[in-house]
């Protein structure tokens, strides 16, 4: 409960409460990617799912709501136990299930449950702004790390959980599952929508594009550039590398582009009224995007301004 | 009982994936003489003429910088898309993919030199991948006969470009083609549609040749970092800062603005209004004998 509501109060920080939608017409669609590994996609985030002979690990848990759904999906690859859950960050639409899957799960002593994540996630959901520090809860990433990467073995394959500094966030990991040759990134990388920078919760632009470009180099395409190596982004279909390369290339063109208009001395307004990004507009905004032309904009000259 | 076998014959036929209604399989040789300085010399910077594209288009193809992919190790090796391989250097193989045990022909798959380019386009009924399924430089594609007219289905695209000097084509693009075969001639003729990049479909065609002695062999690509950058530096030009983008203009004798392209030069009526050119060269200077009679494609 206490989770619950530290992640209500990331959320009414502005962030993605306008976005949860009607979780009971929620399909949860299952989407093999390479090797051991599927990707589940739903009302949120996309979750990660590698399944074998020791059981299931999660990457990312959605909304509460939606566990139910997801946890009979996994049960159609595996009846194994979920023994591992690892949070790409600390957004709602990729944690919001953590607490009800905890819940959900039958708990062995000697096959726990571990939640893994970099240790500002575990941070911020224990101190959002203004509240009290909760006690130690299920659903909470306890199991969290701090170095540059934490790397584990499960599913006879070795998994790497590598932390990304300020990117998205401040708390993201991109998980490299070395057997199946899968990466998934959390919302660093969103095909079909411009990257959210959370200035507020340590991201910034910077940092995402050295967060791609080290995606970019742990991917390897096979065969006329594609394939090889495959990607599970944030949010939006399977991708490989060529997608993580145009995407990388869109948000250091825009970078460029809003670094030189600072240069000139305009402010946020002129640079919003200059629409640096009107050329990628028409790919990566949609109706019901998330990050619009402006915010993505706004977030990037915030970013460069702050390194003045 | 005769009403009775005849329903059910007609269940059979009915449930029975058509044959090929023409053979296209064997090895054809690309005939350039539509488009001949577009497709072998390669276009311009800042050509942007027939294509009809929006001003997302535009700008971005203003933005190129062809340094990227030579700069860009990733993009080195890159196939074109779909779409675009068709009138690419299209020395082309087409095999017929068989079913083992009804003989039939279930696919007609497609391979060409540059990059060993390869598509599929499957006749058997099958569903297009889901949305959130990976995306392919060739794409999904589909087909069903109308006669002896193939006529083809692309989903699944990768974003890759729709004239190699930076026109962009985006992953939501879709294509149709149509395939005729006249004796020893094969026309194709695509119908792209952008909804990030098109104002109006991208018709555009291309024709081959039988040639039974063509010989495909290997283009083994690996890329390599040919010249040192930091890795958050991509080669592009700002926009309003490309200085290239008057010299197809000034080159060719063409006003400025029928170079911008766009659905109004798509027509052979827009020559009747684009207006006079703000220089015009003496004589012929670039790529003049280019595809004529065989001829070769020198610059001067």
């Amino acid at each position: 409960m206490q989770l619950a509501l530290a992640l209500a109060a990331i959320a009414s920080c502005g962030v993605l409460a306008a976005q949860q939608p009607n979780f009971e017409n929620v399909q949860i669609q299952v989407l093999p990617v390479q090797g051991n590994v599927y990707m589940l996609a739903g009302a949120g985030g996309n979750i990660t799912v590698q399944v074998g002979k020791e059981g299931v690990l999660m990457v990312d848990t959605e909304y509460a709501p939606l566990a139910p759904k997801i946890l009979s999906e996994i049960r159609k690859l595996s009846n194994g136990p979920i023994r591992y859950i690892i949070n790409t960050h600390v957004h709602p639409d990729h944690v919001g299930g953590n607490d009800a899957f905890a819940a959900l799960i039958p708990q062995n002593p000697l096959q726990p449950l571990k939640i893994i994540a970099h240790q500002n996630v575990l941070n911020r959901m224990t101190t959002p702004a203004g509240r009290e520090t909760p006690q130690p809860q299920p659903g909470l990433p306890e199991d969290e790390y701090s170095t540059r990467f934490k790397d584990i073995h499960f599913n006879g394959e070795a998994v790497f959980i590598y932390h990304e500094p300020r990117a998205h966030t401040d708390g993201d990991s991109v998980i490299l599952f070395r057997g199946s040759d899968v990466v998934s990134t959390g919302d660093i990388f969103t095909p079909g929508g411009y990257p959210f920078l959370d200035l507020e919760r340590g991201g910034s632009v910077q940092g995402e594009i050295a967060a791609l470009n080290h995606i970019v180099e742990l991917t390897v395409p096979a065969h006329t550039q594609e394939g090889g190596t495959y990607v599970i982004p944030g949010h939006g279909r399977i991708c490989d590398e060529a997608d993580v390369v145009e995407y990388r290339d869109m948000l250091v063109i825009v970078r460029d582009r809003i670094r030189e208009l600072i240069k000139k001395g305009m402010t946020l307004d002129q640079v919003k009224a200059a629409k640096p990004t009107r050329d990628y507009d028409t790919e990566y905004v949609s109706r019901n995007s998330f990050v619009t032309a402006d915010r993505f904009v706004e977030a990037v000259y915030k970013s460069l301004s702050e390194h003045k | 009982m005769c009403g009775a076998a005849a329903a059910g014959l007609l269940i059979v036929v009915w449930n029975t994936p058509a044959f090929a209604q023409m053979d296209f399989a064997g090895e054809w040789a690309p005939l350039y003489h539509e488009d001949y300085p577009e497709r072998i010399p390669g276009p311009e910077l800042g050509d942007y003429m027939g294509i009809p594209i929006n001003d997302a288009a535009r700008l971005r193809g203003d933005s190129y910088d062809a340094d990227r992919i030579s700069v860009v190790p990733e993009y080195e090796c890159r196939p074109h898309g779909g779409d675009y391989s068709m009138r690419g250097l299209a020395n082309m193989r087409v095999d017929n993919i068989l079913d083992p045990v009804t003989q039939q022909v279930i696919a007609i798959h497609t391979r060409m030199n540059f990059q060993e380019m390869e598509r599929t386009i499957w006749l058997d009924g099958r569903p297009h991948p889901p949305e959130l399924a990976a995306h392919t430089f060739s794409g999904f594609s589909t087909g069903s006969w109308d006669g002896n007219m193939l006529n083809g289905y692309t989903t699944h695209l990768k974003e890759s470009y729709m004239r190699r000097n930076g026109l962009p084509r985006s992953d939501k693009a879709t294509f149709r083609e149509h395939w005729v075969r006249h004796g020893n001639y094969l026309t194709v003729t695509t119908v792209i549609t952008d909804p990030a990049f098109l104002t109006e479909p991208l018709v555009r065609s291309q024709t081959w040749l039988l040639d039974p002695g063509q010989q495909l062999g290997r283009d083994v690509c690996e890329y390599v970092p040919e010249i040192p950058k930091a890795a958050d530096e991509i080669p592009h030009h700002l926009p309003e800062s490309n200085p290239y983008l008057h010299e197809v203009a000034d080159w060719y004798g063409l006003p400025y603005e029928a170079t911008r392209g766009g659905a109004g030069t798509l027509y052979p009526e827009y020559r009747l209004k684009m207006g006079k050119p703000e220089k015009s060269p003496e004589k012929c200077e670039r790529y003049c004998t280019c595809g004529q009679n065989g001829g070769p494609c020198n610059l001067h």
